[in-house]
């Protein structure tokens, strides 16, 4: 392994262990923002303790999605040095206004939030959570802006004398066409994460007979939440996969295995392939379902990886475009799959919780337990795909990856800060994990506004 | 004024309220074991920093990020080339942030207490020790990567530099803790203060006059008595029991140390040791597009940011007392 190989690496861990946290924050931030509303709103006191029972859960998530983020923005300069001095002209724009427009806005007023049930009005603390949402989620747009440029840079111009990228257009950048398709894939998808989570958590506390009454609604509100979520993370995906087809044919070709230019290709369900030889040994299908997918016809026609392939060596000379295959492949397959499975459990949910009922059999709560998984590894999967599609390119047609790596950094110091930070991450993922599973055994407060979420009753303002 | 320049201030204005801020939040960190006499005292303590900690954090992301998109050499270099001496502050302060938010909801809250202490120490010390080097330069090439090690940083300096920093912001943090307490841990926080002032003034005062006999110009000289001066003002502010104009004055202390060091550090950026190789703002800034739109971004939120995170501070204004239970 190589210092690139290894700041690969570290770059694909940290990430992924990153955005296990923040698709439940930026769910569960806004439907923590809506049961207080709604106990605003009604003044029952069943909404305050499914607030503050959420909110606790929520603010653990919170804490290790804020710690895992500083990382994230460091990385690029110390990873990446080379990528940073190429991109930073357009790439620091978003991720800048990122900070002062969203981090400050969220970690500003959840401190607020926390410590201000007996300081501000009720609504006034009310508009506090809702600021938080806001800003969770004008973080997300502002750092897919920044990671769709990495797909499908628009709105720059290369400059000859330095060999940099340079800003033409912000506007191009903020509204670019990848962003306003992924925006609507991660929000929704962050919606099925905190959805299914409130669910397999409700369904243990039905399981144990606890607080059914309030356990029901919040499980039916979140199922709804998460079948609702899961329409629009198909059509947006549907859309997406139409632009990658058009931005980025080598990584659509390779999520579906497809080796030659095809009209109506069929959507791939099972393959075995030969990367090598290029052709697959079996290959499972939907008849037309990949030109319906990416094109909207049935008989679109959509490339193929050994064209793909030829065509970028015309463009860009000699050298490997294909990303590996295997990992594309897989990677989009089973992030649909687990979507898909989240979404058939909160519809089986719903119908079996429907008119005041409870499943009798206790083996739904059990699967709704594990369900809570599911889209935590569609997420990771998706990511894993878009980034390792992307491949060899980091910034797609014009930086490849391999030349964004720092070149003054060394093998033992990225083995040691890979190491570290993988270390490190495990344990912090160990005591949220106990610390989560603390605060849903002791269950929601029986008479909650006597003191703040956070502080200890010794103290007071 | 050219947008190189705007950016410049607009950086050093970022550090310098990170310093002003996060500065305290590390002081407290580090005096929780000695101050936290039991379990109340603790809790009290670290209450006084709970509600804005975060928010303070910010301002280094925030730094960074306004680095990366207003001087991405300067970005790009300083942190591949302070790789170690970053990932230390990094994990200092993932290990730092989940202590406060997991301390409380623990049952091992003694254990978070360390995380708490050295989460806070490490930092505290290390960004004077990284600005020290950019002050002083390090050897760079002509791409402008960094090619001296994590020895060449740790310079008697740079050191020097760490330990100026970890004696401000614990004075700075037990000064915090006097204006926000009562009773008995105020007036403990409130003499720890004292000898902290006397320390920072010591050794704050050594590196500020070393810094100022080898890369100092005469305009910082006025700024660097200022610091000196704001040091020593909060000693006779303590004594008199005038908490807030203590914390003020080692406010302007922290202020006025941030911009000494950016006033010699201007117009380079990262001077190196061959001066041919040195990041300026020239030719470490992006174009003028991009700096203008940054400006603009700048201008509309950073008044707004400032508006809500002082309404904040004010919300929370009260002293944290402990209830006769």
């Amino acid at each position: 392994m190589d210092v690139l190989d290894l700041s690969r690496w570290q770059f694909g861990i940290t990430t992924v262990y990153h955005f296990l946290f923040v698709p439940l924050t930026i769910g569960l931030s806004v439907i923590v923002a809506g049961l207080q509303t709604a106990w605003y709103r009604t003044g029952k006191p069943a909404y305050l303790r499914l607030t503050k029972f959420w909110g606790k859960l929520f603010l653990i998530n919170f804490a290790m999605g804020v710690v895992t983020g500083i990382v994230q923005e460091f990385q690029f300069g110390m990873n990446w040095s080379d990528y940073s001095r190429f991109v930073g002209d357009v790439f620091g724009a978003p991720l800048a206004m990122e900070g002062l427009m969203a981090f400050f806005l969220e970690s500003t007023f959840l401190g607020l939030w926390i410590f201000g049930w007996d300081r501000l009005s009720p609504r006034l603390h009310l508009a506090t959570i809702w600021a938080v949402a806001i800003g969770t989620n004008l973080s997300a747009y502002f750092i897919l802006a920044a990671n769709s440029w990495m797909q499908h840079p628009v709105g720059y111009r290369l400059n000859p004398e330095t060999g940099r990228a340079e800003l033409t257009d912000i506007w191009a950048v903020l509204t670019n066409s990848t962003a306003l398709v992924t925006l609507p894939h991660v929000i929704f998808g962050a919606f099925i994460t905190a959805g299914a989570f409130i669910t397999g958590v409700s369904a243990w506390q039905l399981l144990k007979k606890r607080h059914i009454e309030l356990f029901r609604t919040s499980a039916r509100m979140a199922m709804a939440v998460t079948l609702v979520a899961s329409v629009g993370v198909a059509f947006s995906g549907h859309w997406q996969a139409q632009i990658m087809t058009e931005q980025q044919p080598m990584k659509m070709a390779a999520a579906e295995a497809l080796w030659e230019d095809e009209s109506s290709a069929g959507f791939s369900i099972f393959a075995v392939g030969d990367v090598a030889r290029g052709r697959n040994h079996i290959n499972l299908q939907i008849p037309y379902g990949l030109s319906l997918l990416s094109t909207n016809t049935l008989d679109g026609r959509v490339e193929g990886i050994n064209d793909v392939q030829a065509r970028y060596e015309a463009l860009y000379g000699p050298g490997d475009y294909r990303p590996i295959i295997g990992v594309a492949y897989w990677s989009f397959r089973l992030m649909i799959g687990f979507g898909v499975l989240a979404a058939l459990l909160a519809a089986a949910g719903l119908w079996l919780t429907r008119r005041g009922r409870l499943p009798e059999n206790p083996w739904f709560h059990r699967i709704a337990i594990w369900g809570i998984g599911l889209p935590f590894l569609a997420n990771s999967l998706g990511w894993i795909f878009t980034e390792m599609g992307r491949q060899p390119w980091t910034v797609f047609g014009v930086m490849r990856t391999a030349a964004a790596v720092s070149p003054g950094v060394d093998i033992p110091e990225v083995a040691i800060t890979l190491v570290g930070f993988t270390l490190l991450y495990g344990v912090l993922a160990a005591i949220e994990v106990r610390l989560l599973l603390k605060f849903i055994r002791i269950g929601p407060e029986d008479e909650p506004g006597q003191e703040s979420a956070d502080v200890a009753p010794a103290l007071s303002y | 004024m050219e947008l190189t320049t705007v950016w410049f201030l607009l950086i050093a204005v970022l550090w310098t309220g990170y310093f002003v801020l996060e500065g305290f939040d590390f002081g407290v960190g580090v005096l929780l074991p000695f101050l936290g006499r039991d379990e109340t005292d603790r809790r009290t303590i670290l209450a006084t920093i709970g509600p804005v900690w975060d928010g303070n954090e910010v301002w280094l992301i925030v730094a960074g990020g306004a680095t990366f998109a207003a001087f991405p050499e300067w970005y790009a270099t300083l942190f591949s080339g302070f790789y170690l001496p970053l990932f230390a502050i990094l994990v200092a302060l993932i290990l730092r942030g989940v202590a406060i938010e997991y301390r409380g909801k623990s049952d091992n809250p003694r254990g978070w207490d360390r995380s708490m202490f050295f989460g806070s120490l490490l930092p505290a010390f290390l960004w004077g020790v990284a600005f020290a080097n950019i002050v002083r330069g390090v050897p760079l090439d002509a791409d402008h990567e960094y090619t001296g090690s994590l020895l060449t940083l740790l310079n008697p300096y740079a050191l020097l530099g760490g330990l100026a920093t970890l004696t401000l912001f614990t004075l700075h943090g037990a000064l915090f803790l006097t204006l926000r307490t009562e009773g008995d841990l105020r007036a403990r926080a409130a003499t720890l203060s004292k000898l902290l002032a006397l320390a920072a003034l010591a050794v704050g005062g050594a590196f500020l006059v070393i810094t100022q006999l080898t890369v100092g110009r005469p305009a910082t000289w006025v700024v660097a008595g200022i610091a000196a001066a704001g040091i020593g003002a909060s000693l006779p502010a303590t004594l008199r029991g005038r908490d807030g104009w203590a914390f003020t004055a080692s406010a302007v202390a922290i202020v006025a140390v941030t911009v000494t060091l950016f006033g010699n550090l201007w117009p380079n950026v990262m001077p190196a040791l061959d001066p041919a190789n040195s990041l300026t703002v020239d030719n470490a800034s992006s174009t003028p597009y991009t700096l203008a739109v940054m400006t603009w971004v700048a201008v509309v939120f950073t008044p707004l940011v400032l508006a809500y995170q002082g309404w904040t501070y004010w919300i929370f204004r009260r002293r944290l007392t402990r209830s006769r239970s």
